[in-house]
C-alpha cells in the first residue's frame, strides 16, 4: 500500500498563519499563511525589503517571531530551536565559513555541532567534498577560494547532517552563469533524494528552474502564491510584444496600439504589450503605422509577473 | 492510493547534544584552528608575561634593593606573581575584545555556529572557557621560565597559576559582553586598553604598593580586578596573606565572573537571535 509513506510525503513540513515580525518600529513580516509540503521546493520571491530573509531566519529558528503562529517539522522554533536546527540545514546570504580552515575542516567542525561521532564526519565530508566538486581543494585552505567554490561549500556544510529541510537564502546572488548552472543542478538532485527545498531570490529564472511553487511578497505581504505556470497564467499573457523607441517617442505611439493588447506598460524607451500572440500585435502595429527603432515578441517569464505585483519602484 | 510513494523522504542525522558536549564541540572546533595557527597566537600571547618578567624583574630588578616595602624580597620575587596576574588580564581582555567581534561581524563564525543545534549560551560559555585555556597555556610557560630564573621563593607560587587564571576569566567575561554589543569596528577597545588596563598594570599593585600612591587615588586601585588578583598571587606566593582579606578578594573576583557570565550569555543571545 504505502499509504504511510505517502502521507508523510504530502504533509506540511512548515506551516505558519498570521506570522508576523516586528524590529522595533519596523514590521518586516505583517502577517503572513503559508505551508510547505515535504519533499517540494518552494520558493519566496520578492524586492529587497519585502520580508523574504526574516520570513527565513524565522523558520531556521535564529529569530523569535513577534505573532502569529509557526510550526516547523512540528514544532514550534520559540521552544523547540535546537531540536529543529538539528534537522535542518541552513545556507545563508553570506558565507559564513571560517576561512582559516581548510575545505575538509570546515565540514568536521560543522558536522561534530550536530552529534555526529568523528567517523562519521569523516565520512560525510568526502562525500560532500565529491558533490561539492572540490575534489582538489580539499585540503586548501578556504581564504582564497573561487565565489562559486565557497558557495558550494557552504552548501555543502548545511548538508552535513542530511537535513530533511534545506533553507537557501539567495543561494546564486553574485555568482557567474556557469556557477550558478552548477548549483542549480546540485539543488535538483538533492530534491530527488527528498530534501524539501525552501528558497528566497529575486532572480526569476531561478524560481522558475527550482520552485514547484512560490509565493510572491512584497513589503512583508504575500501578494500572491502558486506555481510558476499558474501565476504566469494569473497575471500575465502568454506573449509579451516589446515596442522600443528613442526615448520619449513611444508616448506618441499608446494611443494606436492601446487595443491590441489586454494591458500596454509604458516605460522610458518602449511599450510592453501583453497579449496572447506577440506576432499578430506587431503585424497590427505596423498596418498602423507605428515604426518603432525594433520589435521583440518573447514568452511571459515570472518577471512579468512579478513586476506587475510588486512594481516598478526602485527598492533599497 | 497515491503516486508519490516512489518519491525517498529524506532522515536527517543530526542530533541535539548535551549542553556540556556541546561547549566541548566548540572547544574542539578552536582547537582544530589553533593546531594550524598556533605560532603566531602564541607569540604575541604566551610570551608577554615573559618579557615583562625579563625587562621588569630582572632588567629593571637589578636596580631595586630588597627592603621593607619588597617584604625584604628581591624585586623579581616581588613583582614575578602580579606580572602574571597583570599580564593574564592583558592576554584575557585582548582575546575577549577584537577576536569575540571579529565572530560575530567578520569571520562571523558565530552565525554559523548559531544555525546548528548548539546555543548562543552555550557558544559563550565555549568562547570563555577557550580564552581560559589559552590563560592557562601562557600561565604553565611563565611559571617554567620564571622557576628558571629564580622567581619563586616558596611553593605557594603554585597556587599563583589557578588565581592569575581566575582574574584574567573574570576580566574577560565583561569585555565579552561589551564585543557582543558593539557593532561598530572595535575601536573601542582601544579606549579600553588605554583608559582601564594600561593604569590598571601601571598603579594596581603590580610594580609597586598601592599605599605608595596620593590617597585620593586609591580607590581607583582597590576597585579594579587586577588588585584583588595581586594581593592574592602576592600573598600566596611571599606569605602573609590573611583569611578574610583573601576570601574577600576571592569573592570579588568570582562576583565578577559570575557577573560576566551572566551579562555575556544574555549578550551573545541578544545579538544572534533577533
Amino acid at each position: 500500500m504505502g499509504s504511510e509513506v505517502s502521507s508523510a510525503v504530502g504533509e506540511p513540513v512548515i506551516s505558519s498563519s498570521g506570522l508576523v515580525k516586528r524590529f522595533a518600529d519596523f514590521e518586516a513580516v505583517r502577517g503572513i499563511d503559508f505551508q510547505v509540503r515535504r519533499g517540494e521546493a518552494f520558493g519566496f520571491l520578492g524586492p529587497n525589503g519585502a520580508g523574504k530573509s526574516s520570513t527565513m531566519r524565522m523558520v531556521s529558528c535564529m529569530s523569535p517571531r513577534t505573532g502569529g503562529d509557526l510550526r516547523v517539522l512540528g514544532m514550534d522554533p520559540d521552544t523547540h530551536g535546537p531540536a529543529i536546527r538539528a534537522r535542518i540545514g541552513l545556507v545563508p546570504q553570506e558565507d559564513n565559513l571560517d576561512r582559516e580552515l581548510t575545505v575538509r575542516q570546515n565540514l568536521h567542525v560543522y558536522g561534530r555541532y550536530f552529534g555526529l561521532t568523528r567517523k562519521q564526519v569523516r565520512a560525510k565530508a568526502v562525500e560532500l567534498i565529491e558533490f561539492a566538486r572540490l575534489t582538489d581543494r580539499a585540503d586548501h585552505e578556504v581564504e582564497p577560494l573561487s565565489g562559486g567554490m565557497k558557495r558550494r561549500l557552504t552548501i555543502a556544510r548545511a548538508l552535513v547532517n542530511d537535513p530533511e529541510v534545506l533553507l537557501l537564502d539567495e543561494p546564486t546572488t553574485g555568482l557567474d552563469p556557469q556557477a550558478r548552472h552548477l548549483l542549480w543542478e546540485k539543488l535538483f538532485a538533492l530534491k530527488q533524494r527528498g530534501v524539501t527545498l525552501i528558497i528566497t531570490t529575486h532572480y526569476m529564472d531561478e524560481a522558475e528552474q527550482l520552485c514547484d511553487r512560490l509565493v510572491v511578497m512584497d513589503a512583508g505581504k504575500i501578494v500572491d502564491e502558486g506555481s510558476p505556470a499558474e501565476l504566469i497564467a494569473r497575471h500575465v499573457t502568454r506573449e509579451v510584444l516589446e515596442l522600443r523607441f528613442s526615448p520619449g517617442d513611444q508616448h506618441n505611439a499608446v494611443d494606436a496600439v492601446l487595443d491590441l493588447a489586454d494591458r500596454v506598460e509604458v516605460l522610458p524607451d518602449r511599450l510592453l504589450l501583453y497579449t496572447a500572440d506577440g506576432d499578430k500585435a506587431a503585424a497590427c502595429a505596423h498596418d498602423r503605422g507605428v515604426r518603432p527603432t525594433s520589435t521583440l515578441v518573447r514568452r511571459s517569464t515570472l518577471e512579468d509577473v512579478f513586476l506587475r505585483l510588486t512594481g516598478r519602484t526602485l527598492v533599497d | 492510493m497515491t503516486a508519490t510513494v516512489e518519491q525517498p523522504i529524506a532522515v536527517a542525522t543530526g542530533v541535539v547534544v548535551r549542553p556540556w558536549r556541546a561547549v566541548l564541540l566548540r572547544i574542539e572546533g578552536q582547537w582544530t584552528w589553533y593546531r594550524r595557527h598556533w605560532t603566531a597566537s602564541l607569540l604575541s600571547s604566551g610570551l608577554q608575561p615573559v618579557l615583562f618578567l625579563a625587562a621588569m624583574g630582572i632588567g629593571f630588578g637589578s636596580q631595586v634593593r630588597p627592603g621593607p616595602l619588597t617584604g625584604g624580597e628581591p624585586y623579581l620575587a616581588y613583582v614575578a606573581p602580579t606580572i602574571l596576574v597583570s599580564g593574564l588580564i592583558t592576554i584575557a581582555v585582548a582575546e575577549a575584545g577584537l577576536p569575540v567581534l571579529s565572530g560575530f561581524k567578520w569571520k562571523q563564525d558565530y552565525w554559523a555556529v548559531a544555525s546548528s543545534p548548539v546555543t548562543p549560551g552555550q557558544l559563550f560559555t565555549a568562547e570563555l572557557l577557550w580564552i581560559t585555556l589559552r590563560l592557562v597555556l601562557g600561565a604553565a610557560l611563565y611559571l617554567v621560565v620564571t622557576a628558571l630564573v629564580g622567581g619563586w621563593t616558596s611553593p605557594g607560587a603554585l597556587l599563583v597559576a589557578p588565581i592569575a587564571i581566575l582574574t584574567g576569566a573574570a576580566c574577560a567575561t565583561p569585555v565579552m559582553a561589551f564585543a557582543a554589543t558593539t557593532k561598530g569596528d572595535g575601536h573601542a577597545f582601544a579606549a579600553v586598553n588605554r583608559f582601564v588596563v594600561m593604569p590598571m598594570t601601571l598603579f594596581a599593585g603590580t610594580f609597586f604598593p598601592v599605599d605608595r600612591l596620593p590617597e585620593v587615588v586609591r580607590p581607583l586601585a582597590w576597585i579594579s580586578p587586577l588588585w584583588h588578583g595581586n594581593e592574592l598571587a602576592r600573598g600566596v606566593a611571599l606569605g602573609g596573606l590573611r583569611l578574610w582579606p583573601a576570601l574577600g578578594h576571592v569573592a570579588v573576583l568570582l562576583g565578577l565572573l559570575a557577573f560576566g557570565l551572566v551579562l555575556g550569555r544574555r549578550c551573545f543571545r541578544r545579538r544572534l537571535v533577533v
